[in-house]
């Protein structure tokens, strides 16, 4: 329709009557608007209506043009041409016009065509030098002699400025400029200071220095009780925020942030939480701005926010102590006050990342069951009512945390007491290890008691445990494990290593496979870290020194060196494929000692079916409470292609059900293919009866 | 476009006149309508005229007990669209001679003609009152 319309329109475009001429343009924009082709028939008859004495139409006609520019770069080009100078004679003309009392609006001759013409000269210079230069002198003078006591005269102004700001450089007339919007800023009206700090927006890609300048008065407009004025100067300080200066005006935003009202905060800490991320010059102030920030604020943080922090805080493994050390402050000092309910928010949601340390847990988990215990503040219990359900999925443990308060306490304590001595963060292990040797041992108890895994006292780990054990500490398990097999002193170094925060970055240090075990996540590293930590009195087989060695075989996977396993007798069962997928296969060959039926071992065969070598082959498995595991290490940590080679492991499984419960067994299979992680899963079954 | 909707409401949040210049239906109207008068009548007077809502930008000005509010664009002239709610006061004012709410109740289709003379499509087309006003000047005479 637009088509046909289109010569109709053209047409009505010279009509005799002004109001036809007036509804034809505005016809005509809407029709380049739907179909940009038919931008070319327009040109000329928009160009003559430039030439219009009337003003209504003059001002659709400049309308039509700008709109004319925005669809076709070919009329923007005629237009820049032809028009230009025409269009500077007009602005002229209306400028310097004498007093006309029908368009007159105090003192300043329409005010509404000075700004389309504005708008239009501003499309027409913006990227062109030529017609930038044709204007210049009009726009200083539009700059220089429009009075600002009035409403109309600042919105001339204002589109003035713009103008300035989007055409080609011209730096007398960006000085003009930029003093306009310094008054602009400085004045006592808010609507004037609002479109300042909009203006200041778009000048701001123009002349960063000139805009900086102004930052005192923008820092106070984030403080005006306007929320409009507000949110711009808001905005306007994000824009400002660089390497340079990020730190101050990151203070003052903090500042701010403690006294702003509720409404604003949300806006407030998402600014500040991006400024903190983007330009952070080092961790250790990001981590500590961050905590500021959700201190004061920590209900309107972003979850995404969080993530970001946690993930840098757990990289940082050199700042652990100083970030634990500030966080427990943190929640000690919002205990009394009204920010609780935001203290307990950051406890929350950091136990569900399984990526902090386990001192931060621990005391976290007391700190939570002490205020859940002291507090009647409904917001406090449903979270704390949310965390028990967090602990009851893994196991219920609930009442055995209650119980053991005390103890507990002790064993944070000194976790933290380990955290805020510097020695402990900076330099050697050994002076941690003295610190807390004292208390590790009476930690060691509740400890046990937190993770629910011996309550029955049965200090060999089982393998649920474990994994429950994982689930909860995530990967900081397996540097202390690795720890374990260096250092010789059983299980309270384990602990130790466990409660003293300091220590990673020594760790880091000493022990270089650290990062391996730390990736791999491996099973049988906790194993043996686990029987160092659950066993203290009665050191088995592994902690003795030949054994010493073994976590660190697991760990490095490499070395053939199993320790000699008491001989099958026989193979009474029969063998399984307890695993199968296209790529691999697993094998189990079963046998008991004589005399224990409980005991089960397993001969694990994995082959690969792929014509591709699978390297850092990884198995894991899981079993139900009632089953203990232990896993020898395997023979091997690559599995050449098609079958031409196998991997053995050997398995011992505890059945203390034995005669009631079968077997069952989930398994995790991870390996590398051209270097490329692969995990694969699988839950066992088809254990023959009687095991 | 620059100018998005026109409204006049009064100090109870009462919509007196509403012209929109793009299309929304009944309901996504009321709604909005809602939002913005509760913004705005809860500022205060040394508060400044301009509200950003949802991707408009609502400048407002109080005569009396009525309010008039324009929903315009991002482009669009903060203070010049501040000068045309006057103008259209004035117009009124010419016309009714004083302006009160009761005016625009029972004169309904004249402040309409009004506002039509002066926005057309989002546009301001007209800034001379006394051509906004010829038209309906020749209307009442017939009448």
């Amino acid at each position: 329709m637009a088509r046909d319309l289109a010569p109709d329109v053209e047409r009505l475009l010279q009509f005799r009557d002004p109001n036809i001429r007036k509804k034809a343009a505005l016809c005509s924009i809407r029709i380049v608007k739907k179909v940009p082709d038919l931008a070319e028939n327009f040109i000329n008859p928009a160009a003559s209506l430039l030439k219009e004495k009337h003003h209504g139409v003059l001002l659709t006609g400049i309308q039509l043009c700008t709109d004319l520019c925005r669809v076709s770069a070919e009329a923007l080009e005629y237009f820049r041409k032809k028009c230009t100078e025409g269009l500077v004679k007009v602005l002229k003309d209306v400028v310097n016009s004498p007093y006309a009392p029908e368009y007159d609006i105090s003192g300043i001759a329409d005010p509404f065509l000075h700004i389309r013409l504005l708008r239009l000269l501003r499309v027409l210079g913006q990227g062109d030098a030529d017609a930038s230069d044709c204007m210049n002198d009009i726009l200083a003078q539009v700059a220089t002699k429009t009075e600002s006591n009035k409403n109309a005269g600042n919105a001339i102004l204002y589109e003035c400025v713009e103008t300035i700001m989007s055409i080609e450089d011209n730096s007398g007339l960006r000085v003009l400029a930029i003093n306009i919007l310094g008054r602009f800023l400085s004045n006592r009206d808010n609507n004037i200071r609002y479109v300042a700090l909009n203006m200041l927006m778009k000048a701001i890609t123009v002349d960063t220095q000139a805009v900086q300048r102004h930052r005192p008065t923008i820092l106070e407009c984030v403080k005006d009780s306007d929320a409009s004025i507000r949110k711009r100067a808001l905005e306007l300080v994000y824009l400002l925020v660089n390497e340079s200066n990020v730190k101050p005006l990151t203070k003052e935003l903090i500042e701010y942030l403690e006294v702003s009202d509720q409404e604003f905060k949300g806006d407030l800490t998402a600014k500040i939480c991006s400024i903190v991320e983007k330009l952070s010059p080092e961790k250790i102030w990001y981590i500590d701005q961050m905590l500021k920030v959700l201190s004061e604020a920590g209900n309107y943080v972003k979850d995404e926010v969080w993530h970001a922090l946690i993930v840098v805080i757990t990289n940082a493994s050199n700042l652990h102590g100083y970030t634990v050390r500030s966080l427990y402050r943190a929640v000690q000092t919002s205990g009394e006050q009204v920010t609780e309910s935001d203290a307990v928010d950051v406890i929350e949601v950091a136990i569900k990342h399984h990526t902090t340390d386990l001192t931060t847990r621990a005391m976290r988990i007391k700190d939570i069951i002490v205020q859940d215990k002291g507090n009647l503040v409904l917001e406090l219990q449903q979270r704390s009512i949310e965390f028990n359900s967090v602990i009851e999925k893994h196991q219920n443990i609930r009442s055995a945390l209650v119980e053991k308060m005390p103890v507990l306490d002790e064993a944070t304590y000194s976790g933290r007491r380990a955290g805020s001595l510097p020695a402990a963060v900076s330099t050697s292990q050994g002076a941690a290890l003295n610190l807390s040797n004292g208390v590790a041992k009476a930690a060691a108890a509740p400890l046990v008691d937190l993770l629910d895994l011996s309550s029955d006292d049965t200090p060999a780990p089982s393998s649920s445990g474990n994994d429950f054990l994982q689930d909860l500490l995530g990967v900081d398990l397996s540097p202390a494990s690795s720890q374990a097999g260096q250092a010789q002193k059983s299980g309270t170094d384990v602990l130790l290593d466990l409660l003293s925060i300091g220590s990673p970055s020594a760790q880091d240090s000493s022990f270089t496979p650290n990062a391996l075990s730390k990736s791999s996540q491996d099973d049988k590293t906790s194993i043996g870290a686990l029987e160092r930590l659950f066993s203290p009195s009665a050191p088995s087989i592994q902690a003795s020194s030949p054994a010493g060695g073994s976590p660190m075989v697991d760990l490095l996977d490499g070395f053939a060196s199993g320790p000699p396993l008491p001989e099958t007798n026989g193979p009474a069962y029969p063998s399984v494929v307890a695993f199968e997928s296209s790529s691999l296969r697993v094998m189990f060959n079963f046998s008991k000692q004589p005399g224990n039926p409980q005991t089960t071992l397993i001969e694990a065969t994995f082959m690969n079916k792929s014509s591709v070598i699978y390297t850092d082959f990884i198995f894991q498995a899981a079993v139900p409470k009632f089953l203990q595991l232990h896993l020898d290490p395997a023979s091997s940590n690559s599995l050449p292609e098609s079958g031409n080679g196998s991997i053995t492991q050997k398995l011992r499984v505890t059945n203390s059900q034995h005669g009631k419960k079968a077997l069952v067994m989930r398994i995790r299979i991870n390996y590398k293919v051209n270097s490329k992680d692969t995990l694969e899963e699988g839950q066992i079954g088809n254990f023959p009866r009687d095991l | 476009m620059g100018i998005r909707f026109i409204l006049m409401v009064n100090k109870q949040g009462q919509t007196r006149l509403a012209q929109y210049f793009e299309y929304l239906t009944i309901d996504q109207r009321r709604a909005l309508e809602g939002e913005i008068v509760r913004k705005c009548l809860a500022r205060n007077e040394q508060q400044c005229s301009f509200v950003e809502h949802r991707n408009y930008k609502i400048v407002y000005r109080r005569y009396a007990s009525l309010f008039f509010l324009v929903g315009v664009d991002n482009e669009e002239n903060e203070l010049a669209i501040l000068e045309f709610i006057h103008l259209l006061v004035e117009t009124m004012d010419r016309h009714f001679g004083n302006v009160c709410e009761l005016d625009i109740m029972f004169h309904l289709e004249k402040a309409h003609f009004m506002l039509e003379e002066m926005v057309m499509n989002g546009c301001i087309v007209e800034t001379s009152k006394s051509n906004i006003l010829a038209p309906i000047q020749l209307m009442d005479k017939a009448s």
